[in-house]
């Protein structure tokens, strides 16, 4: 039964393989017809668009973009021209020219027009490549902080779990989860005035499926999935997407190598290396659609007043709670390690082998965080990106002394793993409100989330006993649960304006909602309202605000974005631990989860990988527990 | 001949080396031992979970020497790897039938 079922999964993956590759032609023909008009761009929307949100910008050398030039598809893509007296433009130097006005100004298609535009898309793509690789260095952290809270005997074997996860998940993330992630990312809500801050390229995103009614800009009032951008193929060759794929695809990593540390010790390779695939193919990359690639929970703004739509900014829920929740399916599946729980049921420790790798490794994944949260502006020319690093840095260093405190009191001593899972869980959870919250709202929720996370970790060492060898349910799944919800509480309104497509003016105490769909009269409208005509205009527009936002210096607090970050919990946790609680089912037919007894007690490091970490010492194994 | 098997605490090696070798007492072999005696270990919470620590780190030093010097490096041991708290150790004294230098197969007390 097994072996015909592993010949199966064989042949259907091959087959898939050789398909999706013929099938990429098709996606280049498909991509010719609706990219002249990009979706819910509005082109007129030039001025007065918030500063804070990605703002409107000049028009832009058609190199940057999809053109022959780069390789690409050679459809016309170039940026909407600007009256000719747009201000922004008419305050550089160059060659002046008198408009119809009398008022000297630079012409919108001057080459030095051009230049400033294009070295912003530039400043743009080197700040995410850059800050993709510091994210991609994270691996390197993962790894030392997983290998060190386990034991010698599988060292290596837990090494090349974090190894691996790198080369495998990556494939499976080209073959289909940035197209199922991103495929639909032109049609998702925006603001008014929004421009793809890595250039017009990423409008090739344009094609996904979903429920409810075909919008006229070609997205589906409910988007589920995106369809478009398999193997990267010739259709969407640019330079644009591929830097989104790098960025997007490290993040995935992120994910996939949290479930490795939860089941550590004891997960047969061979089933962990279809789980590699399978991770990098479809958890994050569906969740994250609906999220990020403008699927269903960002429109919850638009379809049903949840504020801005879920809110999740470099992702604490996408990507840590996500990958937290495969770590409870993966738990569940797999059983506690032998030895981990006796006869009484209750917990033995089982103490790390290597606690200063513990701590490197913390060291450069907070490092790394820096690459995590500023970078998803997906643009350096975002001056947010100062106040995201600085609101990092305090979430984590809150948690770390909340997380010392609470060790002191509850137990004595400040354990120093229970001191890197607390600065881990300030920097998951700073993660989704980084760009919305004040220093305070950033302290306070990164304090608490250091208190959260020692009462988890007993919680699921003593009540649920799922056996979590590193603290990654509790770090990543709960604590970025809290992230995701903190939004929806401490947001104080100062960042992300229009975002999810709900522009949300305030006025004398007075809310108004304005929906962007691309239509001229809500330009029209909005322009109005935000102008300074002291009869129709005044209004402010507010970014997301939380319940508290008051407190933290939003003019009001906004109820309704928390019921969308509430939503996206709730979806996250149910959704992710089902269809992973499917997989691990599935795949324990194809090979075994568990490794074998006798390969678990000598550790996995002979039996499963060949090789000792470490030959030249003699490894004791005096932590193991007495196999009851 | 005598054999002196002094178990101390780790720290109070260099103390008990220093001690030995103004007694003239040429080599001694060392090595890191785990045990427990009367003590025996003690409980730490790893994580949440209590956890006992049931075999201490400790070092033993062996030391083979000529009848003349057993009371005196006894003494000197004792004067130095005394604490007075639970934990210091043992000293185990045999006797040596014989002895050998591999490099010029002298025999007996002249090979120490």
């Amino acid at each position: 039964m097994t072996k015909l079922l592993r010949k199966i999964t064989g042949v259907a993956a091959a087959a898939c393989v050789i398909c999706m590759a013929f099938a990429g032609p098709a996606y280049a023909q498909n991509a010719a017809a609706p990219a002249g008009s990009p979706a819910a761009v509005s082109p007129a929307a030039a001025s007065p668009a918030p500063d804070a949100a990605a703002a409107p910008a000049p028009p832009q050398q058609p190199d940057s973009t999809a053109t022959a030039a780069n390789g690409g598809t050679g459809i016309d893509l170039t940026w909407p021209v600007p009256a000719a007296s747009d201000p922004k433009t008419s305050l550089t130097t160059g060659a002046p020219t008198i408009d119809d006005a009398g008022k000297t100004t630079i012409g919108a298609n001057s080459e030095l027009v051009k230049n400033v535009a294009h070295n912003k898309v530039s400043i743009n793509i080197v700040w995410t490549l850059v800050t993709g690789f510091l994210v991609m260095f994270m691996q390197a952290g993962f790894a030392l902080v997983e290998t060190g809270l386990c034991r010698a005997k599988s060292a290596a074997h837990v090494m090349a779990t974090n190894f691996m996860i790198y080369g495998l998940g990556m494939l499976g993330f080209w073959v289909c989860g940035f197209a199922f992630m991103f495929g639909n990312y032109a049609n998702g809500p925006v603001n008014i005035g929004w421009q793809p801050s890595l250039g017009q390229g990423l409008m090739l995103l344009n094609h996904g499926w979903g429920l409810g009614e075909l919008s006229s800009s070609g997205g589906y009032k409910y988007g589920l999935i995106g369809l478009k951008g398999f193997f990267l193929s010739p259709s969407v060759f640019d330079t644009a997407i591929f830097t989104l794929f790098l960025f997007e695809m490290v993040f995935m990593d992120t994910t996939a190598t949290i479930p490795t540390g939860c089941m550590a010790e004891r997960w047969d390779f061979r089933n962990f290396i279809i789980y590699g695939f399978w991770v990098g193919m479809f958890p994050y990359a569906i969740y994250g659609s609906w999220v990020w690639g403008g699927g269903w929970l960002a429109q919850s703004g638009v379809n049903w007043n949840f504020g801005h739509g879920a809110v999740d900014f470099a992702g604490s829920g996408v990507v840590h709670m996500c990958g937290g929740m495969i770590a409870i399916a993966g738990g569940l599946c797999i059983g506690p390690r032998l030895g981990k729980y006796g006869k009484d049921g209750k917990a033995r420790a089982i103490p790390g082998h290597d606690i200063p790798m513990v701590m490197l490794g913390t060291f450069i994944l907070a490092f790394g965080w820096f690459g995590f949260n500023p970078g998803s502006t997906l643009a350096g020319t975002d001056n947010r990106i100062a106040i995201i690093a600085v609101n990092t840095m305090l979430a984590g260093a809150a948690a770390s002394v909340g997380t010392l405190l609470t060790m002191y009191v509850v137990t004595g001593k400040p354990d120093p793993s229970m001191l890197c899972n607390g600065l881990l869980a300030g920097l998951v959870a700073i993660t989704a409100p980084c760009a919305f919250v004040n220093s305070a709202g950033a302290v306070l929720l990164g304090f608490i989330a250091g208190v959260i996370v020692v009462f988890s970790v007993f919680f699921f060492e003593r009540v649920a006993k799922i056996d979590d060898a590193v603290g990654a349910i509790s770090v990543h799944g709960i604590c970025g649960a809290w992230g995701v919800l903190s939004v929806g509480l401490f947001a104080n309104g100062s960042y992300g304006q229009g975002w999810g497509g709900v522009h949300k003016l305030f006025k004398d105490g007075q809310w108004m909602r304005i929906v962007n769909d691309g239509s001229k009269a809500v330009i029209d409208q909005y322009n109005t309202l935000i102008g300074t005509d002291p009869k129709t205009g005044g209004w402010t527009d507010i970014g997301v605000t939380g319940i508290f936002g008051k407190i933290f210096g939003a003019p009001e607090g906004d109820f309704s974005q928390f019921q969308a970050q509430l939503t996206d919990v709730c979806v996250c946790a149910v959704f992710v631990i089902l269809f992973s609680l499917a997989w691990f089912k599935i795949s324990n037919l194809i090979f075994p989860i568990r490794s074998k007894r006798e390969d678990e007690i000598a550790g996995l490091d002979v039996p499963e990988m060949g090789v000792e970490a470490y030959p030249d010492f003699q490894i004791t194994d005096k932590s193991s527990p007495a196999i009851e | 001949m005598k054999k002196i098997e002094a178990i101390i605490k780790p720290f109070k090696l260099e103390e008990v080396k220093v001690a030995l070798s103004e007694l003239q007492i040429e080599g001694m072999t060392v090595t890191e031992v785990r045990g427990f005696g009367r003590q025996k270990g003690h409980t730490e919470i790893y994580r949440g979970s209590e956890y006992s620590v049931d075999f201490l780190p400790k070092i033993k030093v062996e030391v083979v020497l000529p009848e003349s010097l057993l009371k005196d490096a006894i003494a000197a041991i004792v004067s130095v790897a005394k604490t007075g708290k639970i934990g210091d150790g043992k000293i185990f004294v045999s006797t040596i039938d014989d002895a050998i230098r591999i490099r010029t197969e002298e025999s007996g007390e002249k090979s120490l």
